[in-house]
């Protein structure tokens, strides 16, 4: 049974990969569908053979679009090596060439035609005026270039690459090439632009003027002025780094390691900041603490001195920010405390160590790489958070918010706004470069294939009490701003007119009745239904590029690992505010022309997201031991089947941190979604960025307050489909049997 | 219902030429040939870093050899990645998958090789029945013992029938105790279904039990091929002499060969045995401690300098003029004191000659 398999020469995944060519090339509509990408109306208005909704084949038919025709080569070239066998070089050399072919064919001409005929001056010189144009690729497109990728990568698997191994080699492909597109793209293209004179021509001096600029570099807060943007913001990063990891270590150390009677409550408040447009915080923290915020007239009137703006500003941030990324870390940090070994303590133990001391030298540094991560995240969030200096920024000027101004404001320099971009990215990339080299090559596998049969011991006591008193603080503040927030959105006017009211709900979210039945009259129904639609598309698709490319990380070894690991987390550490603008920048034109569709929100989801997924997932898969993989490949269960059974069961937590991550993140989204809205597609956040710069601040946090309880919805929703996961392991205080 | 049984395919496994390096400089396998016959059980044997387990996991598919020629039966498997190769393992930390119940990390490996759903759980309970785990079919694997986990492993691993069966020292992770049954259990299933089976470890006493055929490996290469008797009483060199079983290892001087029969000499006294090819000329003897005669008449001088009685039987540490040699002896009843002077011999069948270093 098992034997046959080498030898049979019938390749599936090859064959369904060729059929789809052929219907993206002889059945779909060629180019793109001005109604959207899920409108369906070409079906009965002229297809096949309106120009617009034509496919490939029925263009060239017509006589249109011949450059299209060469395409028929590859599409025809896999058919003739059916029969040969997987070993047969012909049949690797047939599939790469075609393959190839195809895709740099298609990218070619895409590239080359646009809107005006030929993009180049040099194609109009060779090949003469064309005469033709064309517009943004469609679903035929689409299906061929995904058709042409696959041929491309089983060709390259059967030369032998990665074990010959189809699925990861297509893997490797796929998650490079839309990679490549979605990232490597828009901003290559962007940063171009940084060396872009106001002639339109290329220049070194220019950028160099830009980047030496003092408003970046300046260290004048320390001596009582003002310090430069890029300052500012190394400053508060590092800041709500190293916060938001300790206040996360002290929260998964009281859930997991103590005997705090709420633990459970701890835990959904942590939850909560997750689930909040990070801006509803500074607003939150203005009803408080702003100039006339409840704490500061109740101070001043105690005190009788003038209520001051002191939050508005670096404290204003730093508050803000630790509030609503700090749950970032705990959701890492709980992983990383959990999956410590209880064995490794227990050994310690045994080996004389106290508590504290086991704690110190075990438990601590087996959680080294987790609070790399932490702080990792912490940091990169911080400097590409754009809300809350948005709201709470006042004179202090950071990166991600000199971007924006740099493209929105009367500025327009987008040459300056790439260069804050370059410098944005250089304090990432040096944050991943420090975290490579303090975790060093240490294995931290802690989860093997035994079943593990001890228990955590609880932490020592002069950790304890500190650790669960500041939960205990900060929890409470963390009520009481979201207090604030849920009261907030009943009263009137703060501090004008204090009287509550559902005014602003009323506003927002009425239903009427009229002749057609239900009408959804309120302000921020078109928004809100958006918002649900896109983040619930999105966060499946960006789990799934995220896990898939974590497998790969931690899994598979092939030639340019490195680059490809570099290439993914890329997106990372580039804050939304350049996403956007680059996004706009590239895909206005043919030949992907998505801005103004609900789809350029949901790509900008994926890849802005897709880190979280690939972190989450290497977390937890550096933690399953390798022999569950090999034992499963010597089983007979191929790569993706061992993905599939092995890997992907083992990893529901890690699953469930993605969807709820990215969909939760995709509905609270606001620094890449701001650019990318149209009248069409408006998200949540924006419009109540609008709001807040209307000084509705009523209808706002009202809004706000809707969105937070609908994310709980779905928080509580995914986590009961995807499950708790059981690994065997006893609690401290397990109850019954 | 059918009673369905699990029987072997054993097939053959060569090793023609096999090397493996590791980023073009570590040297893991060098140059390798090894032929392991269809129902045998090999084990490879030898201290940490000698290549034993890089060789088993390139017959598994897991490593994948630089040079050289790997066949299983007699198809060329040295490309084929581990999922496509007849092979089944048992790991040391077992590698069972937490998230499945012991019946479902059984039957895993039969959904892929086609078996039906019901056909693959009446395997999997032979199989399960065959190490004696009846009725722990929904038990998660961190409900078992390490025995039992141990013995799912092998059931897993059985099932599929696989032309060989490899073994990753599976005993390291069992109480003493239990280590001697399993590998009896190990051995009769084998001797049973008359499978192929590779087995790797550390411990000579384990190789010695379990295997019809024990290839000693050292420094990446192989020491020495051979059946258990064959090492114990003839090995080719010091290193082999003293990794399996212990041995006394003694400068000598071989003073005549005649026909295939050596004359040797030590401290002045003199011992006939094999020549095994040697010249005349210094030469060293590995002689295993029970073979030493403490109580004759003639032989070289000795000082007892311990003496320790162990149960069932003596064992002595006798100084001499060329260093301390070990010797044990079955009468507990009439113990040598220390101190005290003792000529030493050896047995007629015991010594083993061995080139000189």
């Amino acid at each position: 049974m098992r034997e046959a398999i080498p030898e049979k020469t019938a390749h599936p995944v090859l064959i369904y990969w060729i059929i789809a060519g052929w219907v993206g090339y002889l059945l779909l509509p060629w180019y793109g569908i001005e109604d959207g990408f899920f409108g369906l109306e070409w079906l009965i208005d002229g297809y096949p053979f309106d120009e617009d909704y034509a496919p490939a084949a029925f263009l060239i038919a017509q006589g249109e679009k011949l450059w299209l025709s060469p395409l028929l080569i590859p599409l025809i070239a896999p058919l003739l090596v059916l029969r040969r066998n997987k070993s047969d070089p012909v049949y690797s050399t047939v599939l790469i060439l075609a393959g190839g072919f195809g895709f740099s064919w298609l990218i070619a001409q895409g590239f080359g035609i646009g809107l005006r005929g030929f993009n180049y001056d040099w194609l109009s010189t060779v090949f003469g005026s064309l005469g033709d144009r064309q517009f943004g690729m469609g679903y035929g497109a689409l299906i061929i270039a995904s058709s042409f990728l696959f041929t491309f990568t089983q060709g390259i698997a059967a030369r032998g690459a990665v074990n010959g191994d189809v699925f990861v080699v297509s893997a490797i492909g796929g998650v490079i090439v839309i990679v490549a597109i979605f990232v490597f793209f828009p901003i290559g293209n962007m940063l171009f632009t940084a060396f872009v004179t106001d002639e339109g021509g290329y220049s070194l001096k220019i950028f160099s003027e830009k980047f030496f600029d003092n408003r970046l570099w300046g260290l004048g807060c320390f001596a009582g002025g003002r310090c430069g943007a890029a300052v500012n913001s190394l400053f508060l990063a590092i800041f709500v780094g190293i916060t938001t990891t300790a206040l996360g270590l002290a929260f998964a150390l009281v859930v997991t390691r103590s005997g705090f009677r709420f633990k459970s409550g701890l835990r959904a408040l942590t939850v909560l900041p997750i689930i909040t447009p990070p801006f509803v915080i500074g607003l939150a923290l203005i009803l408080l603490f702003g100039l006339s915020g409840s704490v500061t007239v109740f101070i001043a009137d105690l005190l009788g001195g003038q209520p001051t703006r002191w939050l508005y500003g670096l404290p204003g941030i730093l508050i803000a920010q630790t509030l609503a990324f700090t749950p970032i870390a705990f959701l890492v940090l709980i992983g990383v405390v959990e999956g410590v070994s209880p064995s490794m303590e227990e050994a310690a133990q045994t080996l004389r160590a106290d508590n504290w001391q086991t704690f110190r030298t075990v438990s601590l540094p087996l959680m080294r790489p987790g609070l790399a991560n932490a702080f990792l995240l912490g940091f990169i969030e911080s400097m590409a958070d754009f809300g809350n200096p948005l709201v709470l920024g006042g004179n202090f000027d950071v990166l991600s918010t000199e971007i924006f101004f740099a493209i929105v404001g009367a500025q327009y320099d987008q040459g300056r706004a790439a260069v804050l971009a370059m410098v944005l990215l250089c304090f990432t990339l040096s944050a991943f470069y420090f975290q490579r080299a303090w975790l060093g090559r240490k294995s931290y596998t802690t989860v093997t294939g035994k079943g593990d049969a001890g228990v955590h011991p609880l932490m020592p006591k002069r950790l304890g009490i500190p650790v669960i008193v500041i939960a205990g603080i900060w929890g409470s503040f963390t009520a009481i701003v979201y207090g604030m927030i849920v009261y907030g959105s009943f009263v009137e006017l703060w501090g004008v007119r204090n009287t509550l009211t559902f005014k602003h709900y009323i506003t927002a979210f009425s239903i009427g009745f009229n002749e057609h039945g239900l009408h959804w009259s309120g302000a921020a129904w078109d928004s809100f239904w958006t918002t649900i639609t896109i983040a619930a598309i999105a966060a499946p698709l960006t789990a799934i590029v995220g896990l898939v490319t974590a497998y790969l990380l931690t899994r598979q070894s092939f030639a340019g690992k490195n680059a490809f690991e570099f290439g993914t987390m890329l997106s990372f550490a580039i804050p939304g505010t350049v996403i956007g603008v680059s996004y706009i920048l590239a895909f206005n034109v043919p030949p992907i022309e998505i801005t103004g569709t609900g789809v350029i929100l949901i790509v900008s989801f994926i890849f802005r997201n897709m880190p979280v997924g690939v972190r989450a997932g290497i977390a937890s898969m550096s933690q399953l031991d390798r022999s569950l993989d090999e034992s499963s490949l010597t089983l007979g269960a191929n790569s993706w089947q061992t993905f599939r059974r092995v890997i992907l069961p083992l990893l529901r937590p890690a699953i469930l941190a993605a969807l709820v991550f990215s969909f939760v993140r995709a509905m609270t989204a606001i620094s890449a979604v701001i650019f990318l809205v149209s009248a069409q597609y408006d998200m949540a956040t924006s419009y109540i960025i609008g709001r807040v710069e209307n000084n509705d601040y009523g209808l706002a946090i009202a809004y706000s307050t809707t969105l937070i309880f609908v994310m709980l919805a779905a928080v509580a929703l995914l986590q009961f489909l995807v499950g708790r996961v059981q690994i065997g392991r006893r609690t401290q205080f397990m109850t019954g049997a | 219902m059918a009673r369905t049984r699990i029987s072997g395919k054993a097939a053959p496994v060569s090793f023609i030429g096999v090397s493996k390096t590791y980023g073009g400089e570590v040297v893991a396998v060098d140059n390798i040939d090894l032929e392991i016959e269809a129902g045998k059980l090999v084990t490879l044997l030898g201290p940490s870093g000698c290549g034993k387990t890089t060789t088993l996991r390139m017959i598994a598919g897991l490593e994948m050899a630089t040079s050289g020629k790997i066949l299983i039966g007699d198809k060329d498997v040295t490309k084929l990645p581990a999922t496509d190769r007849d092979v089944s393992m048992v790991f040391q930390s077992y590698a069972l998958f937490p998230h499945m119940s012991v019946l479902e990390n059984v039957s895993y490996g039969l959904g892929f090789s086609g078996f039906p759903k019901s056909e693959a759980r009446d395997r999997a309970r032979a199989g399960l029945d065959l190490v004696g785990l009846e009725g722990f079919d929904d038990r998660l694997p961190s409900e078992l013992s390490g025995g039992q986990q141990q013995r799912v492993a092998v059931a897993r691993a059985l099932v599929l029938e696989p032309q060989v069966l490899l073994f990753d020292e599976p005993l390291s992770n069992l109480d003493a105790k239990l280590r001697r049954q399993v590998r009896e259990d190990i051995r009769s299933i084998q001797q049973e279904l008359g499978l192929t089976v590779v087995y790797v470890t550390h411990d000579q006493e384990e190789a010695l039990a379990v295997s019809d055929v024990i290839v000693v490996m050292r420094n990446a290469a192989i020491a020495q091929i051979g059946t258990p008797r064959d090492l114990y009483d003839a090995p080719v060199d010091a290193f082999v002499a003293d990794f399996i079983g212990e041995a006394n290892l003694i400068p000598c001087e071989v003073v005549s060969v005649s026909a295939g029969s050596a004359v040797i000499d030590v401290d002045g006294y003199r011992h006939s045995l094999a020549s095994r090819g040697l010249p005349e000329g210094r030469a060293q003897l590995a002689v295993r401690p029970a073979r030493i005669i403490l109580d004759g008449n003639e032989g070289f001088d000795a000082t007892v300098a311990k003496a320790t009685y162990v149960g069932v039987r003596m064992e002595y540490s006798l100084e001499t003029a060329f260093g301390s040699i070990f010797a044990v002896q079955d009468d507990v009843m009439n113990p040598l004191r220390p101190g005290s002077a003792v000529k030493v011999s050896f047995h007629v069948t015991g010594p083993v000659l061995i080139p000189s270093e």
